[in-house]
């Protein structure tokens, strides 16, 4: 078993290492030629195409921007750090936001059928909407652009969360509830220690998802909105069609998403049980 | 820094004339020699104000010393050589005791200040779009010419027009970079809730192109363009109405024969790279970048189009001018002698390099500086010399202001009667605007409108209604 582990770490590391090495042999530049003209100089140099960035070149821009992530050069430019930070502020902020009222609803809607049959209509209408549709309006309604960008994370988590809790409470087994009634627990100590455990799993899912799609989001809300954020380092390094600073943040969007998947996926392990 | 005229006049040692030979950093930039020189004749409040605040400290030091400094210099009749022997002679200490007894140094100081009138608010925020029409908003920023008038101000760039309209009307942004169309589209509520702008001052004048896919070097006649996707940056901005006008003279018809599209400027070479435009008429430096990218070529500048034409605006709303009266005036005043600086010539190579990091443009430095020099490469293998391909002048001109209504009526973006000098009137300042101008010195023409020739055809702000219906393809 062990060696199988090993083997498999052997090939994808020599995937990764022939992939790269194919992408930095098929986007050589040119060899820079001496004596350009003040056209071709003008023109920035006689290559015909400008192309996609060898990996050499990422990896380089990654050391630099990585060896001094929170520099602060003035509004428009700061280091990676500061803002990713941003963007996981943002996040958090919406998405603590969407907890504290996707939750208790969640239950509310969960334990009573009839509030179930009452609020389904409105949540079947606006879970579909994108979340960037929202923008403009939030913009408009709430007059500051980063409580807006907080306001569509908000949105957007909202919904996975609240219809995987209001499931997971529907289908707590009926036993359990029954064995509380006989205890004669009141609604919501029921509601407590007896359904959120049960539904914990369920509700956890839901917030997985939810932080999933906040991530998402946030990278396009801040390319509207700009200022700071990862959003806006995308947006202002194509800008610069800076293809090479693209690409390392694409990266490090991924790592970050990573990570906030994997906190969420360890908090599920925590609540799991077995009947 | 050292700034001469605000040296100790006390001081025998010290001289306070910027004379020919003068090494100080405002002399030496060639050109600004005579108009500093005639700005320090204006009101000593001015010369307070303009002297940079740097390397002294506190503002009120330095208004205390200049009002010393204009005291000391009348009573020698400006004359700085009797100045120096008579300091002296004297001593410092007892020459300001010996003047101080016959003139109230301490209430001239008080009364000047009064006058010029604290600044309400010195932290402010002003939004920029990155393209090189908003250059002296942006460069007054790291050459200090914020500093220069007391403020603190962040730059802060902006996604695009949409956003920088309603981050404006939010409030978030005291005063923002906008286009010439947009606070008259605003005041009146076309594409969005009206709220009352001003615009005090123009930003540049000319500094767009029509640029081209590579793939169209051979289709340089209009009447050849049928079908094509065009960008533009933003539905009221002089380049969707330039844009317009060009294929309307031309027999296209801009709404039938081909498409005009609202594209970001940053996202215009992309947007032509992939196909998805054929050509744009857009802010620079996103012509240039197109040639630098090797995608597009520069089919004509809009200086061939309107000679002179306005583009870009400082504008603010109504209330932030009348709240913070003294702010709004510090303000101006800064973006007023910025755009006078970014005019001079000389300066360009500086500002190029000035304004090009990532905190600002974040361009290559080889293409800003094409733009502002006006030496650039065409993309057809040519090398261009049009120095005036960018000018910067602030003079928010009524009649620029009619012209663009007509457009905005000719094109459906307006309906009804337009009472169209009453709107010009009210959102470009020009008459304020050039009372200031000509405080500090600037050339100030004595009328607010003035004849424009648009591709050979006259514009003339009296007959503006006859005009608009005057076109063969137009919507009204």
């Amino acid at each position: 078993m062990a060696s199988l582990n090993v083997r498999a770490a052997l090939l994808s590391i020599s995937f990764l290492i022939l992939a790269l090495g194919l992408w930095e042999m098929s986007t050589q530049p040119p060899e820079a030629q001496e004596n350009l003209t003040e056209y071709e100089m003008l023109m920035g140099g006689v290559e015909q195409e400008s192309r996609v960035p060898p990996p050499s070149a990422v990896i380089k821009l990654a050391w630099a921007e990585l060896s001094d992530p929170f520099y602060d050069a003035g509004a428009n430019d700061k280091g990676i750090g500061i803002q990713l930070a941003y963007s996981v502020y943002r996040v958090l902020a919406g998405y603590v936001a969407a907890m504290a009222i996707a939750l208790p609803l969640g239950f509310l809607i969960g334990m009573s059928p009839l509030m179930y049959k009452a609020l389904n209509p409105y949540i079947q209408v606006l879970r579909p909407i994108s979340p960037l549709a929202w923008m403009p309006l939030a913009l408009f309604i709430i007059q500051d652009s980063n409580a807006s960008a907080i306001f569509v994370i908000f949105i957007c988590s909202i919904w996975p969360m609240l219809l995987n809790t209001a499931f997971g409470v529907a289908n707590v087994r009926q036993d359990w509830i029954n064995v509380a009634r006989t205890h004669e627990l009141g609604h919501i100590r029921t509601a407590l220690t007896v359904i959120l455990p049960a539904a914990a799993p369920t509700i956890l899912t839901g917030m997985r998802i939810s932080i999933g799609i906040a991530w998402l989001v946030i990278v396009a809300a801040e390319m509207l909105v700009g200022g700071t954020g990862i959003g806006y380092y995308v947006w202002n390094e194509w800008n610069n069609l800076d293809l090479t600073a693209v690409i390392f943040s694409i990266l490090m969007i991924g790592v970050v998403g990573m990570i906030l998947d994997m906190a969420l996926a360890k908090a599920q392990k925590l609540v799991e049980y077995t009947e | 820094m050292t700034i001469k005229s605000l040296g100790n006049p006390f001081d025998g040692d010290q001289t306070l004339i910027h004379s020919k030979q003068c090494g100080c950093p405002e002399c030496k930039a060639p050109g600004t020699n005579a108009a500093s020189m005639e700005r320090k004749a204006t009101a000593v409040a001015n010369t307070a104000a303009e002297d940079s605040v740097a390397s002294r400290g506190d503002s009120e030091e330095i208004l205390d010393r200049a009002i010393e400094s204009a005291v000391v210099r009348s009573v020698f009749g400006h004359n700085d050589h009797n100045r120096r022997s008579f300091m002296k002679m004297m001593g410092a200490g007892s020459a300001a005791a010996l003047l101080g007894s016959v003139f109230p140094m301490e209430k001239a100081k008080a009364a000047v200040k009064e006058s010029m009138g604290k600044l309400e608010k010195t932290k402010l925020n002003i939004g920029f779009v990155p393209i090189t029409c908003a250059t002296p908003i942006i460069m007054a920023s790291p050459l200090g010419f914020y500093e220069k008038y007391g403020l603190d101000v962040t730059v802060t760039k902006t996604a695009g027009w949409a956003v920088a309209r309603d981050k404006s009307l939010a409030g978030e942004y005291d005063a923002s970079h906008m286009l010439t169309p947009m606070p008259l589209a605003m005041s009146m509520g076309a594409g969005s809730t009206p709220e009352p702008y001003i615009m005090p001052a123009v930003e540049n004048i000319n500094g767009q192109a029509i640029v081209l896919h590579v793939d169209h070097k051979d289709k340089r006649d209009p009447k050849e363009w049928k079908g094509f996707k065009f960008g533009v940056p933003f539905e009221y901005s002089m380049h969707n109405f330039l844009l317009r006008y060009y294929l309307a003279e031309n027999g296209i018809d801009p709404d039938k024969d081909v498409q005009i599209r609202v594209v970001p400027p940053p996202e215009m070479v992309a947007n032509l790279r992939a196909g998805n435009l054929d050509g744009y008429l857009s802010p620079d430096p996103f012509n240039q970048r197109a040639v630098w990218e090797k995608v597009g070529f520069i089919h004509m500048l809009t200086k061939e189009i309107w000679e002179g034409h306005p583009c870009c605006a400082f504008a603010c709303s109504q209330k932030f001018a009348t709240q913070n009266p003294n702010t709004y005036g510090a303000l101006l005043r800064s973006i007023l002698d910025a755009t006078q600086y970014s005019n001079n010539h000389d300066n360009r190579k500086e500002i190029s390099a000035a304004i090009a990091p990532t905190n600002y443009l974040n361009q290559p430095v080889a293409v800003i500086e094409q733009v502002l020099t006006g030496r650039y490469a065409d993309g057809l293998g040519e090398i261009k010399n049009v120095p005036d391909r960018i000018d910067f002048d602030p003079f928010p001109w009524h009649s620029m202001g009619v012209w663009i209504l007509t457009q905005m009526k000719r094109w459906g973006y307006i309906e009804g009667d337009v009472d169209y000098k009453a709107i010009a009137e009210q959102v470009y300042l020009a008459g304020e605007t050039g009372k200031m101008m000509a405080d500090m010195g600037m050339d100030v023409p004595d009328t607010t409108y003035k004849k424009h020739v648009i591709m050979g055809k006259t514009f003339d702000a009296d007959k503006a209604e006859e005009y608009t219906r005057s076109f063969a393809i137009g919507r009204v």
